[in-house]
């Protein structure tokens, strides 16, 4: 379904990601994992073609995005919801219409049907009684909450998460999570995580991809990664601070 | 210390040169998006009330005020070689021609401009911006181009009102307060204006609508660096504007009053 072949990017001679290869299969739930300003949001920026790729090839069901127009584009994203990780409302609008904004763009539905409808998603992530809040009204636990109902509105094929369990408190990350699993068993959606929360990693995730120094190092079941040998993948697998992964700008 | 200095010079040539290109591949794709449905009417009027009906108050009290000093010294000083019976032909030709839309816009400029900017370079660096486009909704489309549209026909609708109410301002000073002939100020006004020099103050007008909601546009829209970046965005956006609008106002004046 979604094909990252050779991807190289860098900003300012500063190299992000130096040949990423990731294959992602339908239906499959796939983390990547990574340190911090590894490359993980750049990776996510470009599987939804916000970022380009310096080289390389970014292929959904089959079509290298780079060839598509504006419009090509645009019909590409509806396929696509994203949830970024300071959830990205738009602190203009209600809640309800953060969450039916897609729907107010794209289809003819009058606003109280695009509100209902809006109330119904909220509901799914455990919200009710918010639709007529502002985002500023909100905690961060109900921001991100809103930002994923805004995210299945459209009922999009591939849900992706930006740092979903980020800046929340255990139990709310854990809510969160039961949210992402209940999201993909209700709505039967493709998805893909970036994290470096490893206990998020194992519950949400079939799949774990380990990006390091612009590459995927590694990339297995969670079983699989959980118990790798790899010295990388064990070191920031156990959270630990020493091993041969450097931390940039850090004696010891 | 001197390769220093010319290095700090290199590079500011460097940034305005990378600035201009920039905003004209914004006016590019602003361009390419402005006839082409949905056309944003809802944002657009919300942006047009935003500049003109907004900016009316302080617009107002600038252009009164500044036809009122316009006549105060035009009138004291020309009263020395005896020709204060010309005020009325200096406060209405400078106001058309030069102050009504060179104020109006640098006024805009410093509200509705800055404002521009910090909302644009806020929503940029929450991701916002980001976030339309996953919703596959072109963010210039949606965010620059009513602001564009309503810079460059609001401008010269509050630059009307700066004319109007600055004549106004220079009569009330002459007449009421100085105590100089009415009849020979209207004369005045009336004689030696043409209708050239309002419709080509509104040219101007236009011309640094477009020149400023653009820039202050292009200035939030690639904010980088949080709150800090939003900042530097802001007053990027007033700075460049108010050069963009004082420098070319200099050349398509020589341009449009030959």
């Amino acid at each position: 379904m979604i094909e990252l072949i050779d991807i190289h990017k860098s900003f300012q001679g500063n190299y992000v990601l130096r040949g990423v290869d990731l294959e992602i299969k339908k239906g499959e739930s796939l983390v990547v994992i990574g340190g911090s300003g590894s490359g993980k949001s750049v990776l996510l920026k470009h599987i939804i073609g916000l970022l380009r790729p310096d080289k390389g090839t970014v292929m959904i069901d089959s079509t290298d995005i780079s060839t598509l127009n504006e419009d090509g584009l645009s019909e590409m994203r509806k396929k696509f919801g994203m949830l970024f990780q300071s959830a990205a409302l738009f602190d203009s609008m209600r809640v309800w219409e953060n969450v039916g904004f897609g729907l107010k763009r794209h289809t003819r539905m009058p606003d109280p049907d695009i509100k209902d409808i809006a109330v119904q998603k909220l509901r799914m992530v455990g919200l009710v009684d918010v639709q007529d809040l502002m985002p500023s009204e909100l905690s961060g636990g109900m921001r991100k909450r809103v930002g994923l109902a805004r995210a299945i509105a459209m009922e999009p094929e591939v849900l992706l998460y930006d740092e979903p369990t980020t800046g929340l408190d255990p139990i709310m990350a854990d809510a969160i999570n039961d949210l992402i699993i209940k999201m993909r068993e209700t709505l039967n959606v493709t998805s893909v995580a970036i994290t470096h929360d490893m206990k998020s990693a194992f519950k949400i995730a079939d799949t774990i991809a380990m990006l390091y120094n612009g590459k995927i190092i590694a990339k297995g079941s969670s079983e699989e990664i959980e118990h790798s040998s790899d010295p990388y993948v064990r070191q920031f697998v156990e959270g630990s601070a020493t091993g041969p992964i450097v931390l940039e700008g850090v004696t010891r | 210390m001197f390769v220093e200095l010319i290095e700090y010079i290199g590079g500011l040539v460097e940034d305005v040169l990378e600035g201009i290109g920039r905003v004209i591949v914004l006016f590019y794709s602003v361009m390419k998006g402005i006839f082409k449905p949905p056309l944003e009417i809802r944002n657009t009027v919300r942006q047009m009330l935003e500049i003109g009906v907004n900016s009316l108050p302080v617009v107002l009290i600038t252009a009164v005020f500044t036809g009122m000093v316009l006549a105060l010294q035009s009138y004291t000083g020309f009263k020395r070689f005896g020709a204060e019976g010309l005020v009325g032909s200096v406060v209405a030709l400078s106001m058309t021609r030069e102050l009504g839309p060179v104020l109006a816009a640098l006024i805009v400029t410093g509200r509705a401009g800055a404002s521009m900017a910090a909302e644009l370079g806020t929503m940029r660096v929450t991701e916002q911006i980001d976030a339309l486009e996953t919703m596959a909704t072109n963010p210039v489309k949606y965010l620059v181009i009513p602001r564009f549209l309503s810079g460059m026909t609001m401008l010269p609708a509050l630059t009307i009102v700066t004319d109007i109410v600055g004549i106004s301002g220079g009569y009330f000073v002459t007449v009421v307060l100085l105590g100089a002939s009415s009849k020979t100020y209207m004369r005045t006004t009336w004689d030696f204006l043409e209708v050239a020099d309002i419709y080509n103050g509104l040219i101007k007008a236009c011309f640094f609508g477009a020149a400023f909601s653009l820039i202050s546009c292009y200035k939030g829209f690639y904010t980088r660096g949080g709150a800090e970046g939003v900042g530097r965005a802001t007053t990027g956006a007033v700075v460049y504007s108010s050069m963009t609008i004082l420098i070319s106002d200099y050349f398509l004046s020589a341009w449009l009053f030959k």
